[in-house]
């Protein structure tokens, strides 16, 4: 029986290593308890070290990239259920073509809701500026990721805003970019961030690029779910846009078409005397 | 009047913009800020950073320079005889806006049009002098989206072509009668010129020159256009043949679909009627299919005498419905071309089936784990322990994916 300790950040690469090994010796599903981040605690823990790397494994690149997603799944069963795959791999190598397969079709499905988190946070990060003065500007945020998408997704902000110091404070994981280098540290309560006035401006065109004669709700929520509402600042003002919607088509309606204004001749006359 | 302040401005501009319906982010050059000396980056995919009540993406800053507009077009809000309220951004506006929305992670970019203010050169001539700032002063590496002056000097298009990851040139209404009935100073042929030498433009960019040169950036993510629906008395096949022309002739990239909705202070001359959504989420299935599937124009609209494609079912099935003769189809031998013509089959989802056919046999709860929506496959379609029997041909098979006539509300 191994009980393997994967942390909270650097799962993907410790549990690649620790599979490795343990499919290098034969280890098989039932004989391994995978520990994230000692939930476990001592109950189960059993010190029998990992074997030690005696060959080169080899699994499929399509296996790999799955992987690589699933880690970071919140299913406490991820890592059993990857090891599993694995171990049905080794003789059975076209597994992963077989898309109506049960096991495989589980994990896509974790890796579609690992990807979709992901997705997520690139959109509905929202950053505050903490006004410090310096040379690089400083930003703030507070996220609160489905599953654990901090490590996985924080590369992506320090490609887009490198020029910038940054933070992303979560529940999970906090990631910080000060002068170009990228961390990663144990997961925070929500800070108090500053006040930031461009979110006002920001609201201003939340509600003056919506079309109110449009209103499809579940279009909206099911894009940007109601979970995400809380850290958006622009969502404070949904609930009066759908209510104020209709009176103002019926507004627009009931307005008598107006007489031109008086400039219009002139610019007519204009217009046409340039052709 | 006194002066407007930014948000007041940026009220009135953004109202006066969310007539347009692109807001794509996507399908430029992968760019990014990793060497610290700019700002922003594109991956590919675009991203929707919010979506408002309406149900559609926001990716981009999607603004009006001014909404000054010395035309008529009477479909529009900005046009010269409506009495909405008129603003105008400073160039330092528009280009603030956009950078300090992206730095907080709201945006991809910029969409910038304009009403046409002086003359076409003039306001092609601000809208570029943005661009470029944004560009060369700001370092900017996010998404710029131009909607084109189509009269504007084709050096000033051109030019544009350079800064902006896309260009738009809006055909507005699906036929030339319709363009000269309202918007009376545009002109289609000027219009399709437009597009014309952006697609000669961009095909030199992307040629190699003997050198083996590539030649300068121009418009990566390509152009694309927007028609209203619902406006004029345009048929759907009449609409989807210009789209077919527009992809075929011009290389646009999307051809964007715009229910007729109403604006402040419309003109007696267009009457405001409930915006066509339905219509125009059919076209824009229609258009899916005429791009991805292979279908074309003549077997999607042939379902309905009218022309018009049939609101209560997609044009995918209606099609289906109208060609039983082809089915059932066996998804363990069905070429590709037909299984992407089985109503409830995705592109995805045909993959899935071609790959997963090479290992075994495919059932039916196979299909389903591929994310086929088989309520409305499996009328369709032959599986190992499937087969649909009388269903394909029965007489009630319309009505079983028609939704029950709605009830009548008053508008
Ligand atoms: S040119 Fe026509 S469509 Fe464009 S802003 Fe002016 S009135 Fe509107």
């Amino acid at each position: 029986m191994y009980t393997v300790p994967l942390p909270r950040i650097g799962t993907d690469i410790a549990w690649r290593d620790a599979a490795k090994r343990l499919i290098g010796a034969g280890v098989s599903p039932e004989d391994i308890l995978w520990d994230f981040d000692n939930e476990m605690g001592e109950l189960f823990a059993i010190d029998t070290p990992l074997p030690p790397v005696t060959r080169r494994i080899k699994a499929p690149q399509s296996f790999v990239e799955m992987a690589n997603w699933v880690v970071w799944h919140k299913d406490p069963q991820r890592f059993a259920r990857l090891y599993a795959m694995l171990w049905r791999l080794r003789h059975q190598p076209g597994l992963m073509q077989d898309r109506a397969d049960a096991d495989l079709a589980k994990l896509r499905q974790m890796e579609k809701g690992v990807h979709r988190c992901k997705h997520k946070m690139k959109a509905f990060v929202r950053f505050r500026d903490l006004r410090q003065g310096g040379a690089r500007r400083s930003f703030a945020a507070w996220f609160e990721p489905t599953h654990h998408t901090v490590e996985p997704t924080a590369p992506f902000f320090a490609r887009r805003f490198a020029d910038m110091d940054w933070m992303i404070a979560t529940p999970d994981v906090t990631a910080q970019f000060i002068d170009g280098n990228l961390t990663f540290h144990p997961g925070q309560p929500k800070p108090d961030l500053p006040e930031d006035a461009t979110e006002a401006l920001w609201g201003t065109y939340f509600c003056n690029i919506f079309n109110p004669a449009r209103l499809k709700v579940s279009a909206m929520t099911s894009e940007m779910p109601r979970k995400y509402w809380k850290n958006l600042p622009e969502a404070q003002h949904i609930h009066d846009l759908i209510a104020g919607a209709e009176a103002k088509v019926q507004q627009m309606r009931d307005a008598a078409p107006t007489l031109p204004p008086e400039r219009v001749a002139k610019i007519k006359r204009q217009l046409r005397g340039r052709d | 009047m006194s002066r407007l302040d930014l948000s007041q401005k940026l009220a009135i501009l953004s109202d006066a913009a969310r007539y347009d319906a692109s807001c794509a982010s996507s399908g430029t050059t992968r760019r990014d800020s990793r060497d610290g000396k700019g700002l922003g980056s594109t991956e590919g995919s675009g991203i929707c950073h919010a979506y408002a009540p309406d149900g559609r993406c926001i990716s981009l800053l999607k603004i009006l320079m001014t909404n000054f507009c010395i035309y008529d077009c009477a479909y529009c809000v900005n046009r010269v005889s409506s009495n909405v309220q008129r603003a105008r951004f400073s160039p330092d506006e528009v280009v603030q806006l956009t950078i300090e929305f992206y730095r907080r992670n709201y945006i991809e970019g910029l969409f910038l049009s304009s009403g046409i203010i002086q003359s076409p050169d003039k306001t092609m001539d601000d809208m570029l002098r943005i661009a470029k700032r944004l560009r060369e002063v700001e370092n900017f590496r996010g998404y710029i989206h131009l909607k084109t002056i189509p009269d504007a000097a084709p050096e000033l298009i051109e030019e544009a072509g350079l800064y902006a990851d896309r260009l738009s040139i809006n055909v507005e209404l699906p036929t030339d009668q319709s363009v000269k009935a309202y918007a009376p100073e545009k002109n289609p042929a000027t219009i399709r010129k437009a597009m014309g030498d952006v697609k000669s433009r961009k095909d030199v960019a992307s040629e190699r020159s003997y050198t083996g040169k590539r030649g300068k950036r121009f418009v990566p993510a390509g152009q694309s256009t927007q028609m209203i629906v619902g406006a004029d008395g345009s048929t759907d096949a009449t609409i989807l043949g210009q789209s077919t022309m527009l992809y075929g002739d011009y290389k646009l990239k999307r051809v964007y679909y715009s229910a007729f909705s109403p604006i402040p202070d419309a003109t007696a001359k267009l009457p405001l009627i409930k915006p066509p959504l339905a219509r125009e989420h059919r076209l824009y299935q229609a258009d899916w299919l005429l791009r991805f599937y292979g279908f074309g124009v003549d077997e999607i609209t042939a379902a309905r005498p009218d022309g018009n494609l049939d609101l209560d079912i997609d044009p995918k099935l209606a099609w289906a419905l109208q060609n039983r003769a082809l089915f059932p189809v066996d998804v363990n031998r069905a070429s590709k071309e037909m299984l992407l013509r089985v109503p409830g089959f995705g592109t995805r989802t045909v993959g899935r089936i071609l790959s997963t056919r090479r290992h075994r046999r495919l059932r039916y709860d196979d299909l389903l784990r591929m994310g086929a929506s088989l309520k409305k496959a499996q009328a369709f379609i032959v599986a190992q322990d499937w087969t649909p029997g009388g269903l394909t041909d029965s007489a009630d098979l319309r009505a079983r994916f028609a939704p029950p006539p709605e009830q009548l509300s008053l508008f």
